[in-house]
């Protein structure tokens, strides 16, 4: 259970699958247009249930809980072997079959 | 109680635009095809030493001119005796927020200032969120960004779940969207419920905040080597990095020629769910480059200040492993982690550096900062995770949506060329299939400056386009 005044990301659903723009290519028409936001529970709320939240700027958004404490997940990535190699290449390329002295 | 349906608030979006970026642009249309576009560039009021002045109260523009001697010196080895030009960059990675968007937001910002608003809103998945917040933290300006950044399944891209760190870090809300262009709709909305300003790429402002960037790096180039650069390369999207350089270069009395470059994404569709995350580029890449070249008013306001072709004097793409490759290069040789998508114009230089004199000066236009879901190893990992293949080879024999192919040595990297005069035909197409009437002279003056070409040439692919329409018939 989050807590009010909780700082939580909330999602909602902005357009159905039927309401979607004209232009938009097939598989994107199959699905609806979400929303994600971030901001403090105006109220008590558990995870995927409707909740209100207050965001950075003052407004009042609805939608469902989907994570308390929100946090930063994205990372620099597996080790890529392939980068490794162009590196070795391009020092070859400029300063010889060895790295200069 | 307003009717927040789809069809209702698309139908009140230049209303809508009207009040949120405080110009009407009625006053620039004549009824034609064309309209006053210098008229609407001069509407800011400002010269550039006020521009200037502006970017400096925001802590923006003055980055350095580099050489760069190593990747200088590895592209001779690739080129004719006597060829290969010097090759500069300048370091936009230092503005604030890490970009030359930063010169976009920073006049932007600063009329939302002065006319009274009290927010700010931008959509952009880009680098420019953060440039918009970073200036409105200055200001003391409230901000709310507006992201394409999940496909249906919630799966982020990993460059754009960066930017909302960064947009968040600087202070700002930041809304989020799955794929679509009724993003355009959400923003809309978000518009006409908070009253704040559109700080939209393709006003005025924005260019003219560019502008600057074109100014400086002349006059750099004369400082530091006592004359005006011989060419000057930008990475191209939605056109207002091109159109504001090389109008700052001109107010400079540079006419040196601009070149476009974009990474080549052709065959996926920018409003794809599924081939959202196929893509390993955000920007900088053709499904921006060229629709927004031939139909510059696809924009979010009425008249896009962003008209590249009126500046392009050529166009070239590259692929996605080159410009991954270049952002290595520019690490290993150079000692400087930056990009990669604004990198594409650097791997363009070192292609366009063989067909220049030593002598010459060539000037890369932009870097940006680099990081965690920014970085070539984020994005490679990424993509792999996804399916694509990565491996090194033939950059050529990569497909955009499957596969990645680095380059095994210096030598392979191939600038193509794009077709400038199929792009103008395009433009000049676009712009009759919104007019009843036949183009008058006006027009066809219009159309020319649009293209850079002359009234002849409009008129002679106008014939073309009328007997084509014949036949079809």
């Amino acid at each position: 259970m989050a807590k009010q005044g909780d700082w939580v990301l909330i999602k909602s659903t902005i357009l159905q699958p039927d309401q979607r723009a004209p232009q938009v290519p097939g598989d994107t028409a199959g699905v609806p247009l979400v929303q994600w936001v971030k901001g403090r529970l105006t109220a008590d709320a558990d995870i995927g249930q409707p909740a209100q939240v207050i965001t950075r700027t003052g407004r009042l958004v609805s939608g469902a809980l989907v994570e308390e404490a929100p946090a930063y997940r994205h990372s620099f990535g597996s080790f890529i072997p392939e980068l490794l190699k162009v590196q070795e290449g391009i020092r070859r390329a400029m300063w010889g079959g060895e790295d200069r002295p | 109680m307003r009717d927040n349906s789809y069809s209702a608030v698309m139908a009140r979006r230049n209303q809508i635009m009207k009040s949120a970026v405080g110009l009407d642009y009625s006053q620039f249309e004549s009824g034609g095809i064309g309209f006053d576009y210098e008229g609407m560039m001069a509407a800011t009021g400002l010269s550039m030493p006020q521009v200037t002045e502006v970017m400096r109260s925001f802590n923006v523009g003055d980055t350095p001119l580099l050489e760069l001697r190593n990747i200088t010196a590895l592209a001779r080895r690739y080129a004719p005796e006597g060829f290969g030009a010097r090759i500069l960059v300048k370091d936009e990675a230092c503005n604030p927020s890490g970009s030359f968007k930063a010169r976009r937001a920073a006049l932007s910002v600063h009329m939302a200032r002065e006319m009274g608003y009290r927010g700010v809103i931008t959509a952009t998945s880009g680098n420019y969120g953060a440039a918009v917040v970073s200036c409105c933290a200055k200001a003391g300006l409230k901000c709310i960004v507006v992201q394409e950044c999940y496909d249906s399944r919630g799966v982020g891209q990993p460059e754009i779940v960066e930017k909302a760190r960064k947009c968040e870090a600087l202070g700002a809300e930041v809304v989020q969207l799955s794929v679509g262009p009724e993003l355009f709709y959400v923003f809309l909305r978000l518009l006409e419920d908070t009253g704040y300003f559109n700080a939209s790429l393709y006003t005025p402002y924005g260019i003219q905040g560019v502008e600057s960037l074109g100014y400086e790096l002349t006059e750099q180039c004369r400082q530091k080597f006592g004359r005006a650069p011989d060419m000057v390369v930008a990475t191209n999207a939605g056109g207002g990095n091109l159109t504001g350089t090389a109008r700052g270069m001109q107010k400079a009395g540079c006419g040196a020629p601009v070149v476009a470059a974009s990474v080549d994404l052709k065959g996926l569709h920018m409003a794809s769910d599924t081939q959202f995350n196929r893509k390993s580029f955000t920007t900088g890449h053709t499904g921006f480059g060229m629709p927004f070249s031939t139909w510059p008013d696809r924009s979010d306001v009425p008249r896009s200040a962003a008209r590249p072709l009126r500046y392009m004097e050529r166009y070239v793409t590259l692929t996605q492993g080159e410009v991954f490759y270049m952002t290595e290069m520019l690490s290993i040789l150079e000692g400087m982690e930056r990009g990669p998508a604004g990198n594409t114009s650097l791997a363009a230089a070192f292609c366009l550096a063989r067909e220049l004199p030593q002598d010459a000066l060539l000037v890369v236009q932009e870097t940006e900062y680099t990081g965690a879901g920014k970085h070539q190893n984020a994005q490679l990992a990424f993509a792999r995770e996804h399916g694509i293949t990565l491996r090194v080879g033939d950059p050529a024999e990569q497909v955009p949506g499957q596969s990645i192919v680095l380059p095994e040595h210096p030598g392979q990297l191939r600038a193509a060329e794009v077709d400038l005069n199929r792009l103008r035909r395009s433009l000049i197409h676009r712009a009759l299939a919104d007019s009843k009437d036949m183009p008058g002279k006006a027009d066809l003056a219009f159309l020319a400056a649009e293209t850079r070409t002359s009234p002849a040439f409009v008129r002679q692919v106008i014939t073309q386009l009328l007997e084509d329409d014949n036949e079809t018939k």
